[in-house]
């Protein structure tokens, strides 16, 4: 039976984000969210296998459409979504301890958490460009009062600039939905189909031009405010750094890819339409100006968590570059770096998360000698970190280094305004936690001990990936480039 | 020259009355009537629809008038109602600097408008095409309220203005979106609307006052 395990994909989260909220917190509701997420990340890892068996199917009627290019999505979120509930386990319970968080909290996260992966799931797997509007606003909804959790002012007013500057943004992704539609409208006339993307794609050059330039840029702005892309980045750093750490892996690792991933589908619907090389040069301008932009506001940041969320903002912003160079090579790249840095920064969060909770502040000037508190943490904040900044052996090393050639080999004036991007957060992050790690400190020891294993997990497998792609991802990632044109 | 329909006629003076009030609401200062302009927009979006649904026979437009209508003139009102009664900010008047100029920009801004939906609008068939441009309107003004705007309830009024906006736009393009897009969009304002009323009371637990600029102090120092 197929289709089962579609449904059961998107089934697990809703249903256990309806019980988690039903039957409120007890002592076994981290379990049951950790058994929900790893039973979707199970659904995912099939569905992937019968991707890969049978190619790309339809569910639901026409629905829902699952590629080689979205399974990957799906796998990755799953994947992610349950180490970051075994991660949350022992995290919330110390908080809870700490007295920052009462039980209806944790009911109140763990029923948003679940669905939250059930609206980034039905993001990436829907056919239809209407729904996966719903989904990202859904998205948003379901994380705004995950980041005023602790109800802070300083929260408060980081949850306030969430909603409404992503809800400004998904406005205008909702225009350019419109005007999608209406592209759509004239060539496959007044049917639901018209926003299904499989449709749109068979279509995609007889689309009146003016109108999908139109909309492509105000897709891009739109679904850009939740990636990060400057100039409406502003809200990223502020719902990092005030959220809880479990929320910030989530948002960096999970949400910016999604919306990341719904601007690559309007791309290709755009490419098709107008010249190919018009929403390609919007995507490299809006990468390079983001990437320089973070690059130097990294330097400025107090708050540990504030700076690893611009280095997040650097990352989106070079993966938007390498995917609008386009080509198989860049689009390779781009994918790559994409998992890599979901993979990478939600194991520095995590890391970020304990190390925070053992010295009981976020500045960074506060936070001295982790070496010495706990070794396992220390030494994953510090590979972490090594990982993220391109240090070989890891993976992100790899898909930069592919990004960077291909950038001079094809763009060769945007060489130099890469590297200063990436000299300059190289040595603006190590700087800072160089210290972090290996100063002189003073600590306290924690109640619960620390779910370390999510961090090492994530970082050998960019390790692996590093110095070994398993054949088959390398075949699925030229799979979803080659997809992407 | 051709004389255009009564029906088309309806539909711009519905658009026309629209773009009245998205400028009566940058330039009321209570909160209640605000939240009553709001509820006017509402309606008259709702007629709109109506009109074009009755003129083209589309009937999924009668749905969507009917949802307009619950949910925009209703619903979202009430809900507002009842907030402000529970904040009890109902006698709220917020001290708007320089309404004459921010009228001005307004209007510059509907010229702005006029002239990016003219080419959309050239290209379209349906019968209320005329009225893109005044929808983009909307939209730039609610957009324009929520920068203006200093208290938190207003701001979430502009936001749901900008939605009827998009929605105006939406009928105006293409005669409404597919039914079920519709439902969820309309499904995520109410969402929306609900977790706000739970934010605005954490908000006025911990500040006082519903007041945005008491939450000016996350910066990159």
């Amino acid at each position: 039976m197929e289709p089962d395990i579609f449904i059961l994909l998107l089934a697990i989260p809703l249903v256990s984000g309806a019980l988690l909220t039903v039957l409120g917190e007890r002592e076994w509701a981290p379990n049951l969210n950790i058994i929900a997420s790893g039973g979707t990340f199970l659904a995912s890892v099939l569905l992937t296998a019968d991707i890969v068996a049978h190619g790309p199917r339809f569910a639901l009627g026409e629905q829902f459409f699952i590629d080689s290019m979205n399974v990957f999505f799906v796998t990755l979120t799953a994947f992610v979504g349950m180490t970051t509930s075994i991660f949350s386990g022992p995290y919330m319970k110390n908080e809870r301890e700490h007295g920052r968080l009462s039980a209806p909290r944790l009911r109140l996260y763990k029923s948003m958490f679940q669905m939250f992966m059930f609206t980034m799931l039905v993001a990436l797997t829907t056919n239809n460009m209407g729904i996966l509007w719903v989904a990202m606003e859904a998205a948003t909804l379901t994380t705004v009062l995950l980041v005023s959790l602790y109800r802070t002012p300083a929260s408060l007013e980081a949850a306030w600039k969430y909603f409404i500057l992503c809800g400004v943004g998904i406005a205008q992704a909702l225009f350019g939905t419109i005007l999608l539609y209406f592209a759509a409208e004239r060539v496959l006339g007044e049917t639901g189909n018209a926003l299904l993307w499989t449709h749109l794609v068979d279509v995609k050059s007889q689309l009146e031009p003016h109108i999908m330039a139109l909309s492509f840029i105000f897709l891009l702005v739109g679904y850009g405010t939740k990636v990060g892309l400057a100039p409406l980045h502003n809200w990223l750093p502020d719902a990092h750094a005030e959220g809880p750490t479990p929320v910030s892996a989530v948002l960096s690792g999970l949400l910016l890819n999604v919306a990341l991933y719904a601007i690559l589908r309007c791309k290709v619907l755009a490419d098709g339409a107008v010249s190919p090389d018009f929403a390609g040069n919007l995507m490299m301008g809006f990468g390079l100006l983001t990437l320089l932009m973070a690059a130097f506001f990294l330097g400025r940041q107090k708050d540990i968590k504030r700076m690893f969320a611009y280095s997040s903002i650097e990352h989106m912003g070079l993966i938007t570059f390498a995917f609008g160079m386009g080509g198989a090579v860049a689009n390779y790249a781009g994918f790559l770096h994409m998992t890599m840095h979901s993979l990478t920064k939600s194991a520095i969060f995590f890391a970020v998360g304990h190390a925070t909770q053992k010295t009981g502040t976020q500045l960074i000037a506060d936070i001295r000698g982790l070496i010495h508190i706990n070794p396992l943490i220390g030494w994953s904040l510090m590979l972490g970190t090594l990982a993220i900044l391109g240090m070989p052996p890891f993976g992100v090393f790899a898909s930069e280094f592919m990004i960077l050639t291909h950038a001079m080999k094809h763009y060769p004036w945007t060489t130099p305004i890469l590297l200063t991007a990436l000299g300059v957060a190289f040595a603006q992050i190590f700087g800072k936690v160089q210290p972090m790690v290996f100063g002189e400190t003073h600590a306290k020891p924690l109640p619960h001990a620390p779910a370390i294993t999510p961090v090492f997990l994530h970082l050998a497998l960019v390790l692996m990936i590093g110095l070994y792609i398993p054949p088959y991802l390398t075949r699925w990632f030229h799979e979803a480039a080659r997809m992407l044109g | 020259m051709s004389t255009i329909p009564l029906s088309a006629q309806l539909i711009n003076l519905c658009a026309s009355v629209i773009l009245l009030l998205a400028f009566a609401m940058l330039a009321q200062r209570r909160v209640m009537q605000l939240i009553n302009l709001f509820a006017l927009q509402g309606l008259v979006l709702c007629l709109s629809t109506l009109v074009v649904a009755v003129t083209t026979k589309q009937h999924h437009l009668y749905w969507s008038a009917g949802l307009t209508l619950l949910l925009k003139a209703l619903l979202l009102p009430w809900i507002l109602h009842r907030l402000v009664r529970k904040l009890y900010v109902k006698w709220d008047i917020e001290s708007l600097v320089n309404v004459p100029t921010t009228m001005l920009v307004g209007v510059v801004l509907v010229m702005i408008a006029f002239n990016v939906a003219q080419p959309i609008s050239l290209l379209s068939q349906t019968i209320s095409r005329g009225t893109l441009g005044i929808a983009l309107a909307v939209v730039m003004l609610a957009f324009l309220m929520m920068i203006t705007r200093t208290k938190a309830i207003p701001q979430v009024v502009g936001f749901l203005a900008m939605e009827n906006g998009l929605f105006l736009a939406a009928t105006s393009a293409t005669y409404g979106m597919p039914m079920v897009v519709e439902l969820g969009i309309a499904l995520d304002v109410l969402v929306g609307v609900i977790i706000l009323g739970v934010f605005f009371f954490q908000i006025r637990d911990q500040f006082d006052s519903l007041d945005i600029r008491n939450m000016e102090r996350l910066k990159d120092n």
